[in-house]
């Protein structure tokens, strides 16, 4: 795991200087403090920062075939890689490491762009193909690695993380409206959009390439979740899902350092935990996020299952203003708004791995999207059920069971729910029926946006970005398929990947790996037939099955439970409020950034600091304001001086080709 | 209390609380709550907060319908209703 950043030159005889080099990499020191390197001509610069995790002494990159003329930068893991090797041995490859790196360089010798098809991986790289002249970028099927580009009239750059590019100095730092519109509704962005104008993020399962100029982009994979498997047994889909679970699980325990796990207390993470248990005795080391608000703590499950699975268990004990204090430091690294305070205890987390000598943990993030575990999906089914005889006053009573894990919610009348998620509509051929109840009610905290920012974010409406984004026939699938595929493609790798994966876990240079989203786990899930997944409203009913014998009876039975954080509460606790937090929802700055009204943020935070009872909109609006405000502090405004607080001292080693291996010089 | 006062600080309370210092051409006495999105599915908990301090009325679960509670002018009634019961 690591960083990886590049420049392209469009025009010939601009050698990228080492100074510029050094700025991208001190920008994502933290995806990889082991090592750096670069390799320069006078079209490209490929730059890496390395977190050694496989072939530790070998691996070092960027690295190139053998005379030379392909040359790699690569962020992430091939799990397959083994297997892969061996296969291109057979076809007369010579290899001189024994890093999954190399094999891809091999691989794409072999395949061209064709190669993504054959990894099994977490991946975003870049090739410079110097025989065709030729820049290929690529990133993993469900989004897991970031990658991002930028262009001006002279050069074309990329790099893990948006800071890379603007660290250069050649890009215009400018907040996108449009993205924000997207984030106060979606939650995230619609990729290629980014949070900031004119740098653009690759879609998960999309390659690149730039060769003469034309750059190139296209979708190599794609994950149907229609139509249903046909003649698959409830018994052998069981059987079938297990193997594939574990096949997965053992892939991803190949590294040359030890492997931990996040425990959250949920069934996902159990599962996963349990499987590297069965698969490998030696001691393992597991992580949760405990909260001091007992509305959010989930402590006594995690306890439970590291008891059963006799694992080294360690909790970091979240209080409100420990996430308050280090949410500026979380935007840092989302680079993006964000509407739950939710990725601040996991960049915690990832402190406390990396405090205990780890760098890669297991987790159970993607189960959820294709096993259908979230709550949306069985208010989809409910709210199916209902729009075929909406006189039937019996069937919303259904709707009470719907999020038994928000107090707020439960405790209104059956009424008002029926009445909030008829919001959405009960036109089941709305291609985004399932997901508007949710988006209509995030989309209220655009009450707060000033004129001028909705001036600037344009008439279309995110939903109808999002649509635009989706696969050809999604619009003909069942409403709970189409819902599925919308968390696939849109919250997974837009947020839960991203703002509470990726960026808070590489904050402290911890690899997250994800063994339901091997791409063979995904596409078995989808296809799926619906009952197998939510058998009435019981979630993830297969998983349960297939697992049970493994896990303790509590966790099995334990109704789906989100990850969530306290909110609004985090900043104006018991008076005390982190004085960047006044500053940055001050009337003066507010004003000064001009995205939103003064006044009525100003009688938001009275309502806050009152501490009277916050909903749903008023704390993703809190969450959502002070971010925006925080990325443009961060970006637009401070950026240089936010650069210089951080440590850039690093000795680059310069790479050159040398026939048999590679020959290093010191730059 | 007259109904006009009656609407007229419900109306001051929506303003303040939902819409955040909006103007008051921002709603209309009949806007539904739920269909202009003013008040989210948590929202109602912080209504009944305000009725109840207020007016000095209770109200019950079985009031916690739309048909009570979803525009300022229902809203009105339904105090109305409640402060002569009382």
């Amino acid at each position: 795991m690591c960083g990886i950043a590049g420049i392209l030159n469009k025009k010939e005889g601009r050698e990228v200087s080492s100074g510029t080099i050094k700025w991208m990499l001190s920008a994502i020191k933290h995806r990889g403090p082991d090592e750096f390197g670069v390799y320069k001509n006078d079209q490209v610069a490929l730059a890496h920062a390395r977190l050694s995790i496989i072939d530790l002494s070998g691996g070092q990159q960027p690295m190139s075939n053998e005379d030379g003329t392909v040359w790699i930068t690569f962020n992430g893991e091939i799990f397959n890689y083994i297997e892969l090797r061996r296969d291109l041995l057979h076809k007369g490859h010579a290899f001189s490491t024994h890093s999954d790196t190399e094999v891809i360089i091999h691989l794409y010798e072999e395949y061209g762009e064709g190669c993504l098809d054959q990894l099994n991986g977490q991946f975003a790289f870049a090739i410079w193909d110097g025989n065709r002249k030729k820049l290929f970028l690529a990133r993993d099927r469900a989004g897991i690695r970031p990658l991002f580009y930028a262009g001006n009239h002279d050069r074309f750059y990329f790099a893990s993380e948006i800071k890379a590019i603007f660290a250069t100095g050649e890009i215009e730092r400018e907040v996108e409206p449009a993205a924000i519109n997207q984030i106060f509704t979606l939650w995230c962005t619609v990729p290629p959009a980014t949070a900031f104008k004119e740098v653009y993020e690759l879609p998960p399962a999309h390659y690149l390439t730039l060769q003469n100029g034309n750059v190139l982009i296209r979708k190599y994979w794609d994950i149907d979740f229609s139509p249903e498997i046909e003649g698959v047994s409830f018994e052998e889909a069981k059987e079938r899902l297990r193997y594939l679970l574990t096949d997965a699980t053992m892939l991803q325990l190949r590294a040359d350092v030890p492997v931990g796990a996040y425990l959250s207390g949920g069934l996902d993470s159990s599962v996963t935990t349990a499987l590297i248990r069965q698969l490998n005795q030696s001691p393992l080391m597991t992580f949760s996020v405990a909260f001091e608000d007992k509305d959010y703590d989930e402590s006594e499950y995690q306890r439970e299952m590291a008891r059963a699975l006799g694992v080294q268990h360690h909790e970091v004990r979240c209080k409100y203003s420990d996430i308050g204090d280090n949410f500026p430091e979380v935007i840092w690294h989302t680079e993006k708004p964000v509407l739950r305070t939710a990725p601040a205890p996991l960049f915690l987390l990832s402190k406390l791995v990396r405090e205990n000598g780890l760098k890669v943990v297991l987790t159970g993030e993607g189960a959820d999207e294709v096993l259908g575990g979230y709550d949306i999906f069985k208010e989809t089914k409910i709210r199916q059920f209902c729009a075929r005889y909406p006189d039937s006053r019996r069937r919303p009573l259904l709707l009470k069971k719907l999020y038994p894990y928000l107090p707020a919610f439960q405790t209104q009348s059956g009424a008002y729910k029926e009445a909030f998620f008829s919001g959405g509509g009960s036109d089941i051929s709305d291609p985004l029926f399932s997901h508007r109840p949710r988006w209509k009610s995030t989309s209220m905290t655009r009450l707060f946006f000033s004129e001028e920012l909705i001036n600037a974010a344009g008439k279309e409406s995110a939903e109808g970005s999002l649509l635009g984004a989706m696969c050809s026939g999604f619009s003909e699938w069942p409403p709970v398929a189409r819902a599925q595929y919308l968390e696939t493609k849109n919250l997974l790798p837009g947020y839960i990947l991203s703002s509470q994966g990726d960026r808070v876990a590489m904050a402290h240079s911890i690899e997250g790996r994800f063994p339901f989203l091997d791409h063979r786990v995904m596409e078995f899930c989808a296809r799926l037939p619906l009952h197998y997944k939510i058998k009435g409203l019981n979630e993830k009913y297969i998983l349960k099955e297939c697992m049970k014998d493994l896990l303790p009876k509590l966790i099995v039975k334990r109704s789906k439970q989100p990850y969530l954080a306290p909110d609004s509460k985090s900043f104006f606790s018991n008076g005390a409020t982190p004085d960047y937090v006044e500053e940055l929802l001050s009337d003066e700055c507010i004003r000064k950034y001009g995205y939103f009204k003064p006044e009525a943020v100003r009688h938001l935070i009275n309502k806050c600091r009152k501490g009277v009872v916050i909903g749903f909109k008023d704390n993703m609006a809190v969450v959502g304001i002070l971010s925006l405000q925080l990325t443009h502090r961060l970006f637009i405004e401070k950026f240089e001086s936010e650069m210089s607080l951080r440590d850039s001292n690093m000795n680059i080693i310069n790479r050159r080709a040398n026939g048999t291996g590679r020959h290093q010089g010191k730059d | 209390m007259e109904p006009a006062d009656i609407k007229g600080k419900i109306k001051g309370y929506i303003l303040e609380n939902f819409l955040y210092g909006g103007s008051s051409d921002q709603i209309a006495d009949n806007d539904s709550f739920l269909e202009k999105g003013i008040i989210d599915s948590t929202g109602i908990l912080e209504l009944v907060g305000f009725i109840e301090e207020t007016f000095s009325v209770k109200v019950e679960d079985e009031d916690l319908v739309p048909e009570n509670m979803d525009s300022i002018n229902r809203l009105g009634e339904f105090v109305m209703r409640k402060s002569i019961e009382v």
